[in-house]
């Protein structure tokens, strides 16, 4: 909401500064959010007169202008607007004038033509933030005049945000009453004089709709002037809060909007047939609207409306047919109160949002209607005069707004403050507020004022209690609390924790939108599990992912392309799949590498990463769990990833990640570089690890083993390993892989497996003949599971 | 000593002593010792021929030999000494290394700031006492909307420019919600925070289509809008590691009443008025107030027993002004340039 400091200080007129009339509103809930000051850099401007026009010599869009401003000689001024005429008035910017846009006035010489001044637009002038053409002045503007003196500019524009609650201060009027409550003044009289009606015209008004629209006011004026211009001041003021000049009828009810905070709507008489009727759209039904749109309507927005259909969207906005215009001379004035739930959501619903509906969905004050009608009327007679006729009224006292008494309790305005304000204060604040209250068994009771939508209920008015205390005045405490530990279990990861890993493994967390491109999820999820959007922001940013290696590739390729060459990010975050249950949400974890294996440096030779260094890394988290064997990794088939370097990673016998290579053929896709590795993990199966149990040390020694085991090549070596630690009844303190080796001395087709074993017990000292037993035991079984044999 | 005078003993010692320390390694120093000290050595076998000698002289000689023995093993020794010094020496010289030369390393990544000012909140009020919960991001419009008394149509609605799903669920537009998961589930005392993503259906300059969020929220019996303002004061102070003015001021949300916007002092200019507080001295960091009854009855929570305040912050703004961050989207664009400034 923008508005003059000077209007509202016609309302009430506190003894405080600018600055400090800003701190009271903002400290009140009515945030400043701007201010602007009028009139500065416009010292040397004055109101002048074109008093003849010739054609530039040398410029086809030039004039020479010869302008009286008041002195004893004209001013020669070039000017190029197009509006420029003989006789008429405008603001005058003399030289040594330096403008709010940083124009400074000198002397010049335009095209060989001398020019001492400049003729100004309202942008010039910094009135508006754009214009077309010289800002006209009336006939009667005195030539002369100092233009800060001529338009009031000793003025300031104050812009507030007025949250949604806050209705009623849409307007000088409800801004005006704020002020008067912080500094304990009253308000200018609302001058509600009805005048008398010269003719006897009605419309007939049918209010099928008494519960959207409980209070509708409609007069006839007839014989207005259509040559009429709004006056100079209105116009200003208009413009200072936002709205353009536009018609001296529409003026005139945009000034009442503003001014008292009544939305109103003026019709063409000659263009409405027979009579008004406020009645719900039909479903699906057409109106063409004031601002040139057609609204497709629905069943449960309310219509004003003639005998042949919509003519106005109530409390939205007017039709276009019915508008007036340069031609009209008779009108139908509009003042209706229409309930905020019947407006509310409606015109959001049509991509719509006007000064109207903002009002009626927060609530107009009900009692407005006539009085606004009444000031209406008096402005409309003073600027395109005509012949007034009575107002005719529906009202459906049962639908009005039914104020109820509040009761506050002493008792829980300190329950909730936890600060005594005090009896007689508080009394006086709700006197000052419009809704003198009742003091009695230590509660009042007091009744709403109809401008205030927002109070209903006792929190409604400790909230009035404490803004109107001020917040600042309230101390600040520390709650009592149990001092209690944090009910964190040992074996409980925290999800830092688990970052902590991914990054000292040299990965950089990064976050990307939960939402993605649904083309590139595609190459990721075959089965397209991604639940869309129904109104995404973006193409690509339209279904939600169901893995977060899109995210990371994505922003791998931000990566490659600004230079990077080596490139490791993780991710932790959740991924939403549609499933029987409805939409599951799984948290996550993922990496992805692409590069060297280690930073470039001078003592390791590097390599492209591979899929063991990233495996490595998954270990590591794993490790995390001290419960890295309840994992197993086992080759397997992802739509992905690398067929031959896919392995799923299983939990307790459930899959619960992946890790692997991404698949050349989806790289090649997306145009992303190769090889990528990758891995992804349910962030669920890290978070627990296992509480350490001790076992006693053994005082024997240790024997180590080494062995070669030939097994065929496609034979993984988890199951071979798997299989030895199963055979062993507890000797088996360690079990190491060494090498894996396939060439000279080794069978085609097979490879060679080195393992080292650690046997140890805790009852005796190993001979070497029970080790051999054992070894024999042991080699019997990977013989018969795997045909493995030893390497001599 | 019919074979050797004592004069040619101990001409025999200052030799085998001159030869000894002349010896230039070990090999050389052993052939010396099995020279003279061998089983077929030269002191060795004057040794020997002690026994051929008369009683009397056998003495006095044995004296001399033995002394003799002493001096080469005691020469002996001290040469080894020497001479494994010195080769320790040279061994040490050509191990030298230039220790300015880089560590050999797999390097270390770092977490997103993002991350960073989450944990760094969550610490704060983890140490005041507050547990931290998350909830789903895809949401119905109870949890939303109705329960935190937003229904349908209310204006406020219009300031979450919410994404949706068929069949009425959406994207949280913010981690309030996860106040009404679990004031549902859980009683009083709770003093609970809920850090997480949130999505609203706008992009700018200064919007991007999903941000987080800190909700928290404090419901005991006993607590007032004055421990609102004392634990928003001091997690303020510590987050920003500096004794500000803090400043609530009336605003609305429909979940709490009395509501307020929290400004701080702006930590750019100290107050004096810059580009980043539009010259206020001041930067709006928080939203906050008591718990609306109309939201505790949502959730079956005895209001009139009960009382307690919520707060709700953005974490990108914290981090933009704890960083010196100027242009939020970097933060997820995920350029490594950018990234690893805050590793």
């Amino acid at each position: 909401m923008k508005f003059s400091e000077v209007w509202l200080r016609e309302w009430v007129n506190p003894e405080v500064g600018h600055e400090q009339l800003l701190q009271q509103l903002t400290m009140a809930g009515l945030e400043v959010e701007g201010v602007e000051v009028l009139g500065e850099g416009l010292d040397h401007v004055v109101v002048g007169r074109v008093d003849s026009i010739e054609p530039h010599p040398n410029a086809d869009k030039l004039k020479v202008c010869s302008v009286d401003v008041g002195g004893d000689e004209k001013l020669q001024i070039v000017c190029g607007a197009s509006n420029v005429t003989e006789g008429m008035r405008v603001p005058t910017a003399l030289v040594g004038a330096n403008l709010p846009n940083g124009l400074k006035i000198k002397k010049a010489k335009l095209r060989g033509v001398a020019s001492s001044g400049m003729l100004c637009s309202t942008e010039e002038l910094g009135l508006e933030e754009s214009a077309e053409g010289l800002m006209p002045l009336p006939g009667d503007a005195p030539v002369g005049q100092p233009v800060v003196g001529y338009l009031a500019l000793n003025d300031r524009v104050i812009e507030l945000s007025i949250t949604p609650n806050r209705g009623d201060c849409l307007s000088i009027l409800g801004i005006a009453r704020e002020v008067g409550v912080l500094n304990r003044l009253a308000l200018k009289a609302l001058d509600g004089k009805e005048v008398q009606p010269e003719i006897d015209d009605c419309v007939d008004i049918d209010v099928k709709q008494p519960q959207g629209c409980p209070r509708y006011l409609g007069r006839v004026i007839k014989g207005i002037n259509p040559q009429a211009q709004t006056p100079l001041w209105m116009q200003e003021r208009l413009r200072r809060c936002g709205l353009r000049p536009l018609h001296p009828v529409v003026d005139v009810t945009n000034y009442v909007l503003v001014e008292l905070g009544q939305p109103m709507h003026a019709f063409d008489l000659a263009k409405l047939n027979q009579k008004i009727i406020v009645d719900m759209a039909s479903e699906g039904e057409k109106a063409q609207l004031l601002d040139g749109r057609e609204a497709k309507l629905d069943a449960d927005m309310l219509t004003i409306r003639d005998a042949d259909g919509v003519v106005a969207l109530a409390g939205i906005m007017g039709g276009e047919e019915s508008a007036v215009g340069d031609d009209t001379t008779d009108i139908f004035l509009e003042c209706a109160f229409f309930d905020p739930d019947t407006i509310a959501g409606r015109a959001r619903r049509l991509g719509m949002h006007t000064d109207s509906s903002q009002r009626f969905e927060r609530g107009v004050d009900p009692d407005l209607a006539p009085l606004a009608m009444a000031y209406a009327t008096r402005l409309l007679l003073d600027i395109v005069g005509g012949q007034v006729g009575p107002v005719s009224e529906a009202k459906s006292d049962e639908h009005m707004p039914q104020r109820e008494a509040i009761t506050l309790r002493r008792q829980r305005l300190d329950q909730v403050l936890g600060h005594h304000v005090s009896d007689q204060e508080v009394s006086e604040m709700f006197e000052r507020l419009g809704m003198p209250a009742k003091f009695e068994n230590q509660s009042w009771t007091l009744t709403a004022p109809g401008c205030r939508f927002d109070i209903n209920l006792e929190e409604d008015l400790i909230e009035e209690v404490a803004r109107i205390h001020g917040y600042a005045n309230f101390p600040s405490e520390r709650p009592q609390v149990r001092i209690a530990p944090p009910k964190k279990l040992e074996t409980e990861t925290t999800l830092s924790e688990i970052k902590q890993v991914v990054v000292d493994r040299d990965y950089h967390e990064v976050i990307t939108y939960s939402f993605v491109d649904p083309d590139l999820q595609k190459h990721f999820d075959k089965e397209d599990k991604g639940i869309a959007l129904l109104n995404p922001i973006a193409s690509d940013m339209a279904v939600m992912r169901t893995s977060l290696w899109p995210g990371l590739l994505n922003t791998l390729m931000h990566n490659a392309k600004r230079q990077q060459k080596r490139i490791r990010l993780f991710e932790m975050g959740t991924v939403f799949e549609a499933s029987d249950e409805g939409k599951r949400e799984t948290l996550l974890l993922a990496g992805m590498a692409y590069g060297a294996n280690v930073p470039e440096q001078w003592a390791s030779a590097e390599r492209a990463v591979d899929f063991f260094d990233v495996k490595g890394d998954v270990e590591a988290l794993l490790a995390l769990t001290a419960g890295a064997h309840e994992f197993e990794f086992a080759a397997a088939e992802h739509h992905a990833l690398h067929p031959g370097m896919t392995a799923v990673i299983r939990h307790q016998g459930r899959d619960v990640g992946y890790v692997g290579a991404l698949h050349p053929r989806l790289l090649k896709a997306v145009d992303a570089p190769e090889p990528v590795f990758v891995f992804q993990i349910e962030v669920a199966s890290l978070a627990t690890s296992k509480l350490p149990r001790f076992e006693p040390l053994s005082k024997f020694p240790a024997i180590r083993r080494d062995i070669a085991l030939v097994i065929d090549e496609a034979q993984p070596v988890e199951a071979l390993m798997s299989a030895i630690r199963a055979s062993d009844d507890n000797w088996l303190r360690n079990l190491t892989l060494f090498d894996v080796y396939q060439g000279k001395g080794v069978d085609s087709g097979k490879k060679s497996v080195a393992l080292g074993l650690t046997l140890q017990t805790t009852s005796s000292t190993l001979t070497d003949e029970d080790v051999d037993a054992w070894l024999d035991r042991v080699l019997a079984v990977v013989k018969a599971k795997f045909g493995a044999t030893l390497r001599e | 000593m019919s074979q050797f005078t004592i004069d040619q003993l101990q001409q025999l010692v200052k030799d085998a002593v001159a030869r000894i320390e002349a010896a230039g390694d070990l090999t050389a120093l052993e052939s010396l010792r099995v020279e003279f000290l061998g089983k077929k050595g030269a002191l060795t076998q004057l040794l020997k021929g002690l026994g051929k000698l008369p009683p009397d002289e056998r003495r006095e000689a044995g004296q001399h030999v033995n002394e003799a023995k002493q001096s080469l093993d005691a020469a002996l020794k001290q040469r080894k000494v020497d001479l494994e010094q010195a080769a320790l020496q040279q061994k040490l010289e050509s191990e030298r290394v230039d220790v300015t030369l880089p560590g050999r390393g797999v390097g270390r990544g770092g977490l997103h700031p993002v991350t960073r000012i989450l944990q760094r909140i969550e610490e704060i009020f983890e140490f005041m006492g507050f547990e931290v919960a998350y909830g789903p991001e895809i949401e119905d419009d109870f949890h939303n909307f109705e329960a935190l008394n937003i229904p349908a149509n209310h204006p406020a609605r219009a300031m979450h420019d919410t994404f949706y799903f068929p069949n009425n669920t959406l994207l949280r537009t913010h981690t309030s919600p996860v106040q009404i998961h679990v004031m549902k589930d859980r009683e009083p005392p709770l003093s609970v925070i809920a850090p997480g993503r949130v999505y609203r259906c706008d992009s700018d300059l200064t919007h991007t289509p999903m941000f987080h969020q800190v909700e928290g929220f404090m419901v005991a019996e006993g607590i007032t809008f004055t421990h609102l303002k004392g634990v928003l004061e001091d997690f303020l102070t510590h987050f920003f590691e500096k004794d500000l003015e803090v400043r609530f001021r009336p605003s609305y949300f429909p979940f709490t009443e009395p509501s307020a916007e929290v400004d701080i002092q702006c930590v750019m200019c100290a107050g004096k008025g810059c580009r980043v507080c539009s010259h206020t001295g001041w930067l709006e960091v928080l939203g906050c107030g008591m718990v609306h009854p109309k939201v505790m009855r949502a959730v079956e929570i005895d209001h009139q027993r009960y009382t307690g305040f919520a707060f709700g912050m953005g974490v990108e703004r914290l981090a933009m002004l704890r960083y010196e961050v100027n242009d939020l989207r970097l933060f997820f664009e995920n350029d490594i340039s950018f990234l690893s400034q805050f590793s």
